[in-house]
């Protein structure tokens, strides 16, 4: 029956040009089952060797043979497309919420498009279009948000009524829809099919394909990859390329030095049935009912109909080979609500007879983004993984990318939302990913709003705090496996209410956190910022201080006892990293950066910094539990603790000392709030945690001192313009963009990485500007709240999209934080971007299709710092995070 | 009026109680997965309890259901006592004289059981130094008695049976000085109770029973259907064996009078039992001990009635029949039931829905399109029925209550039917008794990668 689907699914037409492999594939094809000799011997090297020959593979062989490498081995332990490649469903639909995986997907698109006449190999294409259908009004408003950044894009699209859905596909039940997303460019291909087109091509520019060879492990010296141990023996190479969907994370652990690829397979079910009475048009649009979790294309006159339910059946986790993908068995009663979804939605194929029900396995990742670029353990290791069900959208823009990735270092797209160096080590458990998957796989379908987190694999990493904060009403985050406050829930709140506090409006938790910001206004709060990733970086000589100076674009050679903030600049003069960084002593630095560097930061140190036994860089993040005291009063609180002068003229701005707090010796505090507002960061080893957040709540009682979390922290930072990093600022992101040329000391004696770039930017000018812009016409209270990603127009002209966003409760407007570009208005061509372009124009921001006017500006509000502080105690600018 | 299903579901659930063993106790991997026990009252109140304990000093767990008549008084007595007899008599001399010097010596005492209890499963406080000073007193013999023999199993059980029945009488008979204990030992004396226990060592499975609880092996047969045996064989009139038993004990003479209306004298169902003096003791100890005895002893009809053609006592037993059984990996589980469980449903039926439940509904036969004509609707029918009929199972978090669900609410299809659930739930207490008996249930799993590993190692 398998391989009648084969052929019913792909209609393979095998016309590959390259005469070597045509034998070897056509002679297998006959005798599926047997090992033949294979014809051709594999190469004892090459530049690049690609493991797998699905979707990924090819599409990876494809562009690098395109970008001019040739040296390019592409083994397959089965055939070519036979994997989930094979099974899959063949949409492919640019309606992404990611804005990096909606490029993939618009590039797939037109890819495939131009394949057959590219290749010759027939591909299935066909432009059918694709209806989103809503069923509740907050479904309609995330699909107008989708719109709306498909719309930017040039994407065609529109939201249409329950009337024109019925037009467009006579058989669907419009009677509970309240409207619909219409994307008409989407297409439906054999998948199998663009996968040995991309095959082909990559073969005629002189890729070697091996099917039926199997990689056993790669080996690593020296933190690079050497080589590829497979079956049929051994290729020495600069470059592996592991695209072996459901089995890259097991491929990834077979080496001694393990890779971690977090993925994780489901099973995944859909339905195919004989044509209609009236066969359905092959050109009839593919519907998504993602109310009812199904989606329903048009096939071979029949339909295919399958989707993501609610209780997905993670399989594979003891690992592969418990049984064949051939082997699994169709399972009615797991289908049976989304059997009755599709009848509901379609009622008239009630009479239709089934073929079959395909159980074909998906990867899924733990926060639903595929899985590509280098392992931050093994250069030259790269991976292309994860495609949480949309292998064949993304296919041939996620291998555009990592082609790039390998050819250039870098993608021509930020792609860290795609980063495999977001995870680490700690989302590799197998309980984690069976856990995660399984919440995964129905969240596809499931509603998303503003700030929704994961609920499985929590409590991973937590502060020693962790059960005093919930006692008193936290309510939780997830951030690289940590867990943060959002908010607490004061003592009498109804709690189940603010569970369900997830809309796209006004949420439930708006008075508490406008409290808690209060507090941080006028009196003092205290934040557990624990998550923080802090690495130690010290030498026997000046070591250390060279090599930062040459990573980071800041002076770092300031006097002992100084905080300063930098980039993490790479060639390009972009952000990989942001941070705070204090000179311990002479030859000692303590670095802060955001949570999620964790594994990114350290890959890239160890990247760059010279192999010198004398240079120790050590990852402490574990040792100390971080509390911010933010306010007016956190200077009387700490004070009192310490019986030591902490006013300005004592502990000035961005200072660092190590000082005793209540019995408590050797904590490092410093001058910074990540807020803008004044107060203090408390590095306290883990031990005295405990300690030092009693004394400091019992001390603050008399100054008001209450708990707080990042949503108070968010607001904060964003009312006073502070762009963060892996939000606002990424690696296409210079210091010159965002506003802070003063955190760049071009003069400053000496070569930093991305110098050339800044001072390039410096003379000629920049191309696009971080802005800061007010809501004017926007009510708080009945108005759809933005997020992130809304559109920014100038002038009625798209510039840009927003990056982050909050309330800000001292200007009682919402924020946004967004880059401005400047697109010539005939040409579409890039212009620079100067002050007068921004100050210029009328602008508004486009949420869910509805436009509300913003006021721009470059600068923050200075109003809101001189409210009890001196100028020159200010932070000036911009530094923070998430 | 009708009950929602949430408030059958409270009522169903409210004795249910779960024990998991954990995976590796520190000793040897057991063949027992877990337990989940329920009961449910018709009587108020009600006369069922129930048992589970870990023997901590010798390797073992027992599990045992009790059912009570004319009060819950021996019922009760039985459920905290019994256990400690039994894992007496199954203790080696060292740890019989370890434990009585420590009771000399004033020092902590060796814990002998770890009991798994359901917050409503009490012990009497009142009584325990009496119950203790009895068991002492046994362990005491035990000790002079050394026959330096390794203890058998089955003895074990019999011993402690008989032993415990015997010191109930005792108890009544010497009274106590405590007016309150004096009454309580003559109640659990004049009452009675039945008791069907579980005695599980590695593969060695032994059933002690008095009476006519039963206990019923769940078998799955290769092809994954389930069957029923029994281990135990019931002790009343529909018993040819028992009632020959019986008469074998009395005089020809008797033989008509001796089981009545299937009952022993006219009057018992069980024909073996705890307690229930009134069967065991002769005429004159019965009017002597009532006559000394408090008020409220003298005031009871039941108490003071001799019953009919009573020449020859005893007449009632309480010593058990033990069956012994090797698990197999193809036995999994066990169902230990009060006959209020077996009077509804057939052990074929409990053998099934027991299986099914515990195995999830995969047993169910998967659907297959094959190469048959199927439309979309058709099957859609059917998924919507299957749903239908494996929802029950999703309710319940515990293999007894599932049990008790299909006992009170199986319609002739033998299905569960939620209307006449909620009837049979909301029925007055003094109608509940006529439609039904006290129901309790334990399930205990067992884990056929050890009881296979054991085999293999023979």
């Amino acid at each position: 029956a398998a391989g009648m689907f084969l052929r019913l699914l792909s209609d393979i037409q095998w016309r590959a040009a390259h005469p070597k492999w045509r034998r070897m594939t056509s002679s297998q094809r006959s005798t599926s089952t047997t090992a033949e000799p294979h014809p051709v011997s594999l190469p004892a090297q090459a530049q690049v060797v690609i493991c797998g020959g699905g979707i990924m593979g090819t599409s990876v062989a494809y562009h690098l043979s395109k970008m001019g490498w040739k040296d390019i081995v592409l083994l397959e332990q089965g055939r070519l497309a036979a994997g989930t490649t094979r099974f899959c469903a063949g949409i492919v639909s640019t309606a992404r919420p990611v804005s990096v995986e909606l490029k993939m997907a618009h590039y797939s698109n037109k890819l495939y498009q131009q394949l057959e006449q590219e290749t010759g190999v027939q591909t299935g294409y066909m432009k059918t279009g694709s209806i989103s259908l809503a069923q509740t009004q907050d479904r309609l408003i995330s699909l107008k948000r989708i719109a709306s950044s498909l719309n930017v894009m040039g994407i065609p699209c529109e939201i249409i009524s329950p009337k024109k859905v019925l037009q467009l596909h006579p058989l669907i039940n419009i009677h509970d829809l309240v409207g619909a997303m219409y994307v008409p460019e989407d297409a439906l291909v054999s998948s199998a099919n663009v996968s040995l087109a991309l095959a082909t091509a990559a073969s005629r520019n002189g890729v070697q394909i091996h099917e039926r060879t199997t990689v056993s492990h790669i080996t690593v010296q020296k933190g690079r990859v050497t080589g590829v141990e497979t079956d049929r023996g051994r290729i020495q190479c600069e470059y592996f390329v592991n695209c072996a969907g459901q089995w890259a994370y097991e491929l990834g652990h077979s080496g001694e030095e393990p890779v971690h690829i977090p993925l994780h397979a489901c099973e995944h079910f859909y339905l195919l049935t004989h044509p209609l009475k009236e066969p359905l048009s092959s050109s009839l649009p593919t519907v998504v009912d993602p109310d009812g979790r199904i989606y329903i294309r048009n096939w071979q006159g029949g339909i295919l109909s399958g989707g993501f339910e609610k209780n997905p059946k993670p399989l594979f986790t003891e690992g592969r080979n418990q049984l064949e993908i051939q082997n699994l068995q169709e399972d009615w009663d797991h289908f049976g609500p989304l059997l009755s979804a599709l009848l509901r939605r379609m009622p008239g194929l009630e009479a239709l007879q089934i073929m079959q029900l395909v159980n074909c396995p998906e990867s899924f990742t733990p926060d639903m983004r595929c899985i590509m670029g280098e392992s931050p353990t093994a250069r030259g290791y790269f991976v292309l993984a994860g495609m949480n069900s949309a292998g064949i959208s993304y296919g041939g823009g996620a291998g555009k990318y990592l082609a790039e990735w390998m050819v250039n270092g870098y993608p021509s797209a930020n792609v860290w939302p795609l980063d495999v160096k977001r995870f680490g080590t700690l989302q590799s458990s197998r309980t984690f990913l069976r856990h995660r998957v399984m919440e995964v796989m129905p969240l596809m379908y499931d509603l998303k709003v503003p700030r929704w987190d994961f609920q499985t694999g929590r409590q991973l990493r937590t502060s020693p705090l962790y059960d005093r904060l919930d006692a008193q009403g936290a309510r939780w985050m997830e951030k690289h496996g940590f867990e943060r406050v959002k908010y607490f829930v004061p003592p009498g709140k109804d709690l189940l209410d603010l569970d369900h506090s997830k809309t796209f409006y006004k949420p439930d938790w708006f008075d508490i956190v406008g409290s808690e910001v209060k507090c941080c206004k006028e009196a003092v709060c205290v934040i557990d910022m624990s998550s923080f990733t802090k690495f130690e970086i010290s030498s026997t000589g000046d070591q250390a201080l060279e090599s930062l100076q040459y990573l980071f674009s800041n002076d770092l050679d300031v006097p002992v006892g100084h905080v300063v903030h930098t980039g993490m600049l790479n060639e390009k003069g972009g952000y990989e990293n942001d941070c705070s960084i204090a000179r311990l002593s002479k030859r000692s630095f303590f670095m802060i950066s955001p949570t999620d560097q964790q594994v990114h930061c350290w890959s890239w140190l160890k990247n760059h910094l010279p192999d010198d036994s004398n240079l120790v860089m050590e990852d402490v993040t574990w040792k100390y539990t971080a509390l911010n005291l933010i306010g007016p009063r956190a200077v009387d609180v700490l004070s009192e603790l310490s019986y030591a002068p902490m006013t300005a003229e004592h502990f000035p701005s961005l200072f660092c000392k190590e000082m005793s707090v209540g019995y408590a010796n050797g904590i490092r505090v410093m001058s910074i709030t990540h807020t803008g507002e004044p107060g203090f960061v408390l590095y306290i080893p883990i031990e005295y945690a405990l300690h030092v957040y009693n004394e400091v709540m019992n001390m603050g009682q008399k100054y008001g001192i209450r708990n707080a979390g990042y949503y108070a922290l968010r607001s904060l930072r964003i009312e006073k313009f502070f762009a963060f990093w892996g939000q606002d600022l990424d690696a296409f992101t210079t210091p010159m963009e965002c506003g802070r040329e003063f955190q760049v000391k071009l003069e400053k004696g000496m070569q930093f990485l991305g110098q050339e770039a800044l001072l390039e930017q410096k003379q000629n000018g920049v191309y696009k500007r971080f802005t800061m812009f007010i809501l004017e016409d926007h009510d708080t209270d009945m108005d759809l709240w933005p997020w992130w990603g809304e559109p920014i127009f100038r002038n009625g002209r798209y510039v840009g999209k927003t990056t982050s966003s909050a309330y800000s409760y001292t200007l009682e407007r919402h924020v946004c934080l967004g880059f401005v570009h400047h697109f010539d208005e005939k040409t579409g061509e890039e212009l620079v971007v100067t002050t007068d372009f921004i100050n210029q124009g009328e602008y508004e921001i486009d949420i869910a299709g509805q436009r509300f006017q913003a006021k721009a500006k470059l600068y923050p509000f200075s109003s809101l710092f001189t409210q009890r502080r001196r100028k020159d105690e200010v932070e000036l600018s911009g530094y923070q995070r998430e | 009026f009708y009950l929602t299903p949430p408030q059958v579901n409270s009522i169903l659930k409210a004795n249910e109680y779960s024990f998991k063993v954990p995976e590796f106790d520190g000793k040897n991997v057991s063949s027992v997965l877990g337990f989940d026990s329920n009961q449910l009252p018709a009587n108020a109140p009600i006369e069922d309890r129930r048992s589970a304990a870990t023997c901590l000093q010798t390797r073992g767990m027992l599990l045992g259901v009790f059912d009570g008549h004319a009060g819950c008084a021996c019922a009760q007595a039985v459920s905290e006592r019994l256990f400690y007899y039994i894992a007496v008599s199954l203790l080696p001399h060292e740890t019989l004289l370890e434990i009585e010097n420590a009771v000399e010596s004033g020092r902590a005492l060796l814990p002998i059981l770890q009991w798994h209890k359901h917050p409503n499963d009490y012990f009497s406080k009142e009584a325990s130094k009496l119950y203790f000073n009895s068991l002492r007193t046994y362990w005491q013999e035990l000790i002079d008695l050394n026959s330096g023999e390794t203890t058998d199993v089955r003895e074990a059980l019999i011993n402690a049976f008989k032993r415990l029945d015997n010191d109930i009488s005792l108890e009544a008979q010497v009274g106590d000085p405590n007016s309150f204990l004096n009454y309580l030992v003559l109640r659990v004396a004049f009452s009675g109770a039945t008791a069907c226990v579980a005695h599980v060592d590695g593969v060695d499975l032994h059933i002690a029973n008095t009476g006519d609880s039963r206990a019923m092996l769940g078998v799955q047969e290769e092809d994954g259907s389930w069957s029923a045996v029994n281990l135990s064989y019931d002790h009343n009139a529909q018993n040819e064996r028992e009632v020959e038993r019986v008469k074998m004990e009395h005089p020809k003479s008797e033989e008509k009078s001796l089981v009545k209306q299937d009952r022993l004298l006219g009057l018992l169902m069980p024909f073996r039992a705890f307690g229930d003096v009134k069967f065991k003791w002769s005429i004159e100890l019965q009017k002597r001990v009532i006559e000394s005895g408090p008020d409220q002893l003298n005031d009871n009809e039941y108490t003071k009635f001799i019953p009919p053609n009573y020449y020859t006592p005893p007449y009632l037993t309480a010593e058990p029949e033990v069956i012994h059984h090797r698990l197999r990996p193809q036995d999994k589980f066990l169902v230990l039931a009060t006959d209020g469980l077996w009077e509804t449903m057939h052990r074929q039926d409990v053998a099934r829905i027991v299986g099914e439940y515990l195995t999830g509904v995969h047993h169910q036969q998967p659907i297959a399109v094959g190469g048959y004509k199927v439309t979309l609707g058709q099957m859609h029918g059917l998924l919507t029925e299957r749903r239908a009929r494996i929802s029950s199972v999703f309710e319940d978090q515990n293999a007894a209550t599932h049990l008790i669900r299909h006992a009170v609410g199986n319609n002739e299809f033998g299905t569960v039917d939620h209307e006449r659930l909620s009837k049979m739930l909301s029925l007055p207490e003094e109608l509940a008794r006529m439609y039904r008996d006290d129901i309790t249930i334990i399930v205990v799993q067992f884990n056929s990668h050890v009881i296979g590993a054991y085999q293999d190692e023979e």
